[in-house]
């Protein structure tokens, strides 16, 4: 697979380590009321579409840039990726 | 000798060759299979599971029969396939699967046992009694079947793995092929032409029918010249494209000297990684053949393959040949071995009104039978109500052609039947990026193969915004085949459909009578499709069959799909050298030179190569080593290269508020020019990773990690800075490999470092416990110093630039001879930290908590850090199981990691399951074995006598539970 890395170009995926859901972003405040709830499911609970996901990829091979790639798991087609810390800058993985 | 005139071999040199060692002479450009049938051998091998005596079945890739294992000794190549084997001077060849000689073949007798052995056999007779099935049925059933045999030594040769792009991939080198190529390269696009075979032209060089009334290979010769002044276009013979995968990518082996004796200074093969913006399919047919009784007789094969042979390797595989097909392309064949002087028996073809295309016997009628064991004889032809047998020594069959669809199917694309070409094409949700030109998408004559691959690669390059011209192309025939379906010729003996794993037409009909009707049960029922050439020439057939047995149409019935590889691709290139040495990256730290000299023994501690001991002379076990050197290390000075643990330099305004954030303890409020042991949760609450965090300036810290999660928790502490707090001013890089980190552990540590120091003080006062500082030392040289010890000992860590620690090192060693300065390596450090207690790997190893491991107060409730609030959650918060120290009740008994703990009397079960030893070695500082480990309420149970039990070895020992701290458990010598 290819990944069109935003600063580098199509980057083939074996430069890449990939974590998961990039549900991950939106982690809760553990001071807040209601941690715990909102941990348990922050931990534990993902989505697991057949279609668009949105995911984390990171570029391990490369510039040591995290990235939230868009990828529709069932045909592998790319439809985009940005830098994650721009994604959680605008307010999450949504 | 069946040689004939003409022919693309080279007369001029004579190769030399043997076959199940009777030597045998051919020509360059022969194939194995086209010299031995030159040579009147007609036998070749025998089946898989009958052991029925096979010969050369097709002229290609596709072949089932004609497997043969291939040169001697190391490079011993089993199921090599004798019509791709390029024949070259001193090749050896054996036919494989067989008792004894290839003529009697003592297995042989399977076939008389046919009944007994019919699809579904294994699953409904090996069934009882059951203990037999290990001991018995299977060794036995796998000498009997299994085809060839490896050497088991290993591979001499040397292999590479490459990447290669372009706008246009172009696989198969037949007529489409060369066209798209050639119109594509003159636009100057990057264009790869990719061909299995070892010379371009695919079908071309098996036909007689000329190009603009030349000769086809006129036609390919003007080609190869323009394509060798195109600098964009690449050639790549002898290579098949073997898979398709993600975003246009395919694999590809190049066999770069498979043609030669031996590779000499080459690489053997070559493993491409091809990434085509577009690809073009130009993969050919392959023809299918009309299954009747006893139709694996040596001598019957393909009649395109024979037609191949004769107009290609100028020869017959007899002088006299018959035809049997149901459309037009045979008489094809028939008209070209005429043409070259073998003699026609008969054409039997079984459509009405067909008359004969030349000078040779027709009959309308089909094939019913034939004769000849060994080498084929006579055949029954079935026509006008009766039947007569005729003498030949070959038969040419030809069913039709099948598109060779394999490629476009690897992404699920499924293949469409067309109705009016009686044949499976490729679909339209094939691979994306990819269009199918010339036979393989029914485009079968040599005119519309021509047209339809030019006009595939100008659209594709179209949806690359390059304009492409249409070449002139030349006149070509543009025959059709008039094809009559005729799927089997019914018969109440054994008419073969899949050779190579013998399914006949009855066992398909066990099959349906068994209810495997779907394609996907009838293949695994019967094993039909399986084996090296994936039912090339079968599948289709025996879905014409399935169909006709349940009254439904092919594509009623089902298709038929490939995964890649489209031919065997061997193991050894898939690891495209990355073998022994190459395996893994091998990861040098900076003292190992010196270490290698001072005699040192090295372990593999993930990528890198570590110290594990270093033997004196006159030491004759390793625990005489690593005993000398804990006890030196605890009585005078130790030194020991750390490098490996991870640095992570950690730098901006907010480096504190992000450490704390990151560890479950507080950062931020550590003092500058102090360390402090940190310890990382997961989000999930268990304990992670350890190390310290050193706070070298106000907004400077370095931090280490173990040496196994180095990479892990670089990873993490990127996604915590990139993905959870962008917002933060902080900058990470990993210095691992930047600096080189020594240990200087025991009593005369300090003295040794003021040895080496720059004028720094390194009183208790100025430099305590846990301080930290950057310095010279040696006159000038940038290091780095770390009060820390993990051995419980008066301990420093030195740092300095990765290129001076080897010299570091044997400066330390020189300058503390008289301190007792001794070199200990990771046996000696473990030993070290157990008798002081401290956690590493063995206890971190991601089912333990910070509760668990005595440091449960360290996850600070003041702040939020990853981990914390799940570390709190019901059941883990309330683990009982605490880590403890213990020693046997008896000192000369062992401890033994892994062991699980039991209250005394107690039985022994998960149940009662009490805790487990994480680590044990033995303590030369207190003369017998300790271990660590979690045990229920172990801090309540100081002195109680517990059982270690491994049931594995039936070893149970009594063990007292002790404080962790074998040694100084005060602390007071690293204050010192």
């Amino acid at each position: 697979m290819l990944i069109p890395h935003p600063l580098l170009g199509l980057r083939d995926s074996s430069e890449f380590t990939y974590l998961g859901d990039a549900a991950l972003l939106d982690r809760p405040d553990g001071m807040a009321e209601g941690a715990a709830a909102r941990f348990h499911d922050y931990v534990h609970l993902r989505d697991n579409p057949a279609g668009i996901h949105r995911e984390l990829w990171f570029h391990e091979q490369g510039d040591r840039s995290w990235l939230v790639v868009t990828r529709n798991t069932v045909t592998h087609e790319i439809l985009g990726a940005e830098l994650a810390r721009e994604a959680r800058l605008k307010g999450g993985a949504a | 000798m069946t040689r004939l005139t003409g022919g693309l071999i080279d007369r001029s040199q004579t190769l030399r060759f043997t076959f199940d060692g009777q030597g045998f002479a051919g020509h360059s450009g022969d194939t194995l299979a086209s010299a031995l049938l030159a040579n009147g051998v007609r036998l070749m091998g025998r089946s898989f599971k009958y052991h029925r005596p096979r010969g050369v079945f097709a002229a290609g890739s596709e072949e089932p029969n004609a497997l043969v294992e291939l040169r001697a000794g190391a490079r011993q190549e089993p199921n090599s396939r004798a019509t791709v084997v390029e024949l070259f001077e001193g090749l050896e060849a054996r036919s494989q699967n067989r008792v004894g000689s290839l003529r009697r073949d003592l297995l042989a007798v399977n076939d008389l046992m046919s009944p007994f052995f019919a699809a579904g056999f294994y699953y409904k007779t090996f069934m009882w009694p059951r203990a037999f099935w290990e001991r018995f049925y299977e060794p036995a059933i796998r000498r009997a079947a299994g085809l060839g045999s490896l050497s088991k030594e290993p591979d001499p040769d040397a292999y590479d793995a490459g990447f290669l792009h372009c706008d246009l991939l172009v696989i198969g080198g037949g007529p489409a092929g060369l066209a798209a190529a050639l119109t594509a390269a003159r636009t100057g696009a990057r264009v790869i032409l990719a061909d299995e075979d070892f010379r371009l032209g695919g079908r071309l060089l098996a036909e007689s029918a000329p190009l603009d009334d030349a000769p086809a290979t006129d036609w390919i010769a003007g080609l190869e010249a323009e394509f060798a002044s195109l600098p964009n276009l690449r050639v790549m013979r002898r290579t098949t494209v073997w898979g398709t995968f993600d975003h246009g990518i395919y694999g590809a082996v190049e066999r770069v000297a498979d043609h030669l004796a031996t590779p000499g200074r080459r690489v053997r093969q070559t493993l491409w990684r091809i990434t085509a913006r577009r690809t073009i399919l130009a993969a050919g047919a392959t023809e299918r053949h009309i299954p009747f009784q006893n139709n694996d007789r040596p001598g019957i094969m393909l009649a395109g393959a024979m037609r191949t042979y004769a107009n290609r390797y100028a020869v017959s595989p007899a002088p006299r040949v018959a035809i049997f097909t149901n459309n037009d392309d045979g008489h094809r064949s028939a008209l070209d071995l005429a043409a070259r002087g073998v003699e026609i028996a008969a054409v039997i073809d079984p459509r009405e009104g067909v008359r004969a295309q030349g000078d040779y016997p027709l009959i309308t009628g089909v094939v019913g039978n034939a004769k000849g064991r060994l080498g084929l004889t006579r055949i029954e032809v079935v026509a006008n109500g009766g039947s007569r047998w005729i003498d030949c020594g070959a038969l040419g069959v030809s069913g039709g052609w099948n598109p060779n669809v394999h490629l476009a199917s690897h992404h699920r694309g499924r293949p469409a039947w067309d109705e009016a070409r009686h044949g499976f094409l490729p679909g339209t949700d094939g691979p994306a990026g990819m269009r199918v030109a010339g036979a393989a998408s029914g485009q079968g004559s040599t005119a519309q193969a021509l047209a339809s691959g030019a006009q595939a690669a100008q659209e594709a390059l179209a949806d690359l915004e390059i304009s492409a011209t249409l070449p002139d192309l030349p006149q070509a025939e543009d025959a059709g085949l008039n094809l009559h379906p005729l799927w089997h010729v019914p018969g109440k003996g054994r008419a073969w459909v899949d050779f190579q794993n013998d399914v006949t037409v009855k066992d398909i009909a066990l099959a349906h009578q068994e209810n495997m009707r779907p394609v996907e049960h009838l293949k695994r029922w019967t094993t039909l499709g399986m084996a090296t050439d994936q039912g090339k020439t079968a599948n289709v057939t025996a879905l014409a069959v399935m169909a006709e047995l349940t009254g439904r149409t092919i594509p009623q019935t089902g298709t038929t799909i490939f995964r890649p590889p489209y031919t065997p691709v061997a193991l050894s290139v898939l690891g495209g050298g990355d073998t022994g040495a190459h395996f893994r990256p091998r990861r040098l730290t900076p003292t190992h030179h010196w270490a290698t000299a001072q005699g040192a023994v090295f372990t593999e501690v993930g990528q890198w190569m570590r110290a594990q001991y270093f033997p004196r002379p006159g030491e004759s076990h390793w625990r005489q080593t690593v005993d000398r050197e804990v006890l030196a290390t605890r009585k005078g000075v130790g030194l020991c290269d750390v490098t490996t643990l991870g640095k992570v330099d950690v730098q901006g305004a907010d480096a504190g508020e992000f450490l704390d954030r990151l560890y479950c303890n507080a950062m931020k409020s550590l003092k500058v020019g102090m360390v402090r042991y940190g310890l990382m949760l997961r989000e999930d609450g268990h304990a992670w990773d350890d190390g310290t965090c050193a706070r070298l300036g106000e907004t400077h810290y370095v931090v280490t990690t173990t040496t196994a999660q180095a990479g892990p928790v670089y990873r993490h502490m990127e996604f915590a800075r990139q993905c959870l707090w962008p917002e933060l001013d902080v900058q990470l890089i990993s210095t691992t490999d930047a600096w080189a980190q020594l240990s200087v552990a025991g009593p005369n540590a300090r003295r040794l470092l003021e040895r080496i120091v720059d004028s720094f003080d390194l009183s208790n006062e100025a430099f305590p416990f846990m301080a930290c500082a950057g310095l010279t030392i040696c006159g000038g040289l940038r290091a780095r110093l770390f009060r820390i010890s993990f051995s419980g000992e008066l301990a420093y860590e030195i740092a300095v630039p990765a290129r001076h620690g080897n010299a570091l090192m044997a400066r330390l060693l020189e300058a503390g001879a008289d301190l007792g300065a001794t070199p200990y390596g990771t046996e000696a450090l473990g030993v070290l930290r157990i008798e002081k207690g401290h956690a590493a790997g063995n206890e971190l190893n991601g089912q333990t908590t910070a509760q668990m491991l005595g440091m449960g107060r360290m996850v600070s409730t003041k702040k939020d850090s990853i981990g914390a609030v799940m570390s709190r959650r019901e059941g883990l918060a309330v683990d009982r199981r605490v880590l403890v120290g213990l020693q046997p009740v008896d000192p000369a008994d062992p401890v033994v990691a892994g062991a699980h703990l039991f209250a005394e009397g107690a039985p022994q079960g998960t149940g009662t399951d009490q805790g487990w030893i994480s680590s044990a070695c033995f303590s030369p500082h207190l003369g017998h074995a300790i271990g660590l480990g979690f045990l229920e309420n172990g801090s309540e149970r100081m002195g109680e006598v517990i059982v270690a039990a491994n049931p594995l070895q039936g070893q149970s020992m009594r063990l007292r539970v002790v404080s962790p701290h074998f040694v100084d458990p005060e602390g007071g010598r690293v204050r010192d």
